[in-house]
C-alpha cells in the first residue's frame, strides 16, 4: 500500500522501474528452460538481456544522473545481443539444414 | 499523473506480452509478443529521457533483430505447427525455478531499495555531447569500446557468412 501511495503521487520509485524489468527475465528464464526449440530458447534470451539493459539505465537514470555509464552499458549491450543474434540465426540455419529440425533434443552432432 | 499512467500501461504491456512471449503456442506468434515487448521498452526509455536510446532500440531491436527472427522461423518452422514444449515434469521445475527467482529478487527489491534515489530532474542529453563522450580517449569517454564493437560486428559479419553459406 505505501509503495502504491509513492507511485501515485510523486515521481514514479525506482522499484517499479525494477519489478517491471525483474518479470521481464524471470519470464525469460521459464521460456529459457521449458521450451525444446532453439529460436525460442533465443527469443527468451532476448528477453534477459533486455531487462539487463532496463536495470542499466534506470540505475544510471536515479543514482548517478549527468552521468552516461549506464547508458553507454545499456547501448553497447544492444550492439552485442544483435551480434549474438545474427550469429546465432546462421547457426541455427545451418543446423536445420543438417538435421532438418531446430530442436535441442535432437541437436547430438554439429557435424558430420 | 501522466506520467505514472504512461509508465503504468507500459508496465502492464511488458508484464503480460512477456509471459504470454514465452508461452505462445506457435513460435511466430511468440516472435510478435516480443516485438510488443521491445517496444514498450522503447518507451521506458523514452519516459527516463534518454532519446538516443529509444531511437536505437527501436532501430537495432524492433528493426533489425526482429527481422531476423522472422526470416528464421519463417526457414525453419512449417506454417500453423505447435512448438514442442519439454515434459510437464521439465516445466513444473522451470516455473517453480521462475517463480522462486522472482520471489527472492523481488523480496530483496522491495526491503533494500527505499527510495535511495529520487528522479532528478536532467537536463536532455545533446547529440553533441554524445558524440565527444563516444568519441573521446579521456575518462569518462568510450572510443575503446566503440572501436571493439566495431571490430565485434566485422567479426560477427565474417562469422554468419561463412556459417550459413551453402557448401
Amino acid at each position: 500500500m505505501d509503495l502504491l501511495n509513492n507511485i501515485l503521487s510523486g515521481s514514479i520509485p525506482m522499484e517499479a522501474y525494477l519489478g517491471v524489468s525483474l518479470i521481464m527475465f524471470f519470464a525469460g528464464v521459464y521460456g529459457f528452460l521449458s521450451r525444446r526449440s532453439m529460436l525460442m530458447i533465443l527469443i527468451s534470451i532476448e528477453l534477459m538481456l533486455n531487462a539487463a539493459d532496463i536495470n542499466f539505465v534506470v540505475f544510471n537514470r536515479y543514482l548517478f544522473p549527468g552521468h552516461l555509464e549506464g547508458f553507454y552499458f545499456a547501448l553497447f549491450t544492444i550492439a552485442i545481443a544483435a551480434c549474438e543474434t545474427a550469429v546465432a540465426i546462421a547457426i541455427i540455419i545451418n543446423i536445420y539444414r543438417n538435421l532438418t529440425s531446430v530442436e535441442v533434443g535432437n541437436l547430438d552432432q554439429m557435424k558430420e | 499523473m501522466a506520467q505514472q499512467i504512461i509508465f503504468f500501461v507500459l508496465a502492464a504491456i511488458i508484464a503480460i506480452f512477456s509471459i504470454l512471449a514465452v508461452t505462445a503456442k506457435q513460435i511466430i506468434r511468440s516472435a510478435t509478443y516480443l516485438l510488443f515487448v521491445l517496444l514498450a521498452t522503447a518507451g521506458l526509455y523514452l519516459l527516463l529521457g534518454y532519446n538516443y536510446l529509444f531511437a536505437v532500440q527501436i532501430a537495432v531491436y524492433a528493426g533489425g533483430v526482429m527481422v531476423l527472427f522472422i526470416f528464421a522461423i519463417l526457414l525453419t518452422n512449417r506454417p500453423g505447427e505447435n512448438v514442442k514444449t519439454e515434459l510437464p515434469v521439465r516445466r513444473v521445475a522451470a516455473g517453480l525455478t521462475a517463480l522462486a527467482g522472482l520471489a527472492f529478487c523481488g523480496h530483496i527489491i522491495y526491503w533494500n531499495i527505499k527510495r535511495v534515489g529520487d528522479l532528478v530532474a536532467q537536463s536532455d542529453i545533446t547529440p553533441q555531447q554524445l558524440g565527444h563522450s563516444m568519441l573521446g580517449t579521456d575518462k569518462y569517454q568510450y572510443l575503446l569500446p566503440f572501436e571493439t564493437i566495431s571490430i565485434l560486428l566485422l567479426a560477427c559479419i565474417v562469422g554468419a557468412i561463412m556459417i550459413a553459406r551453402k557448401r
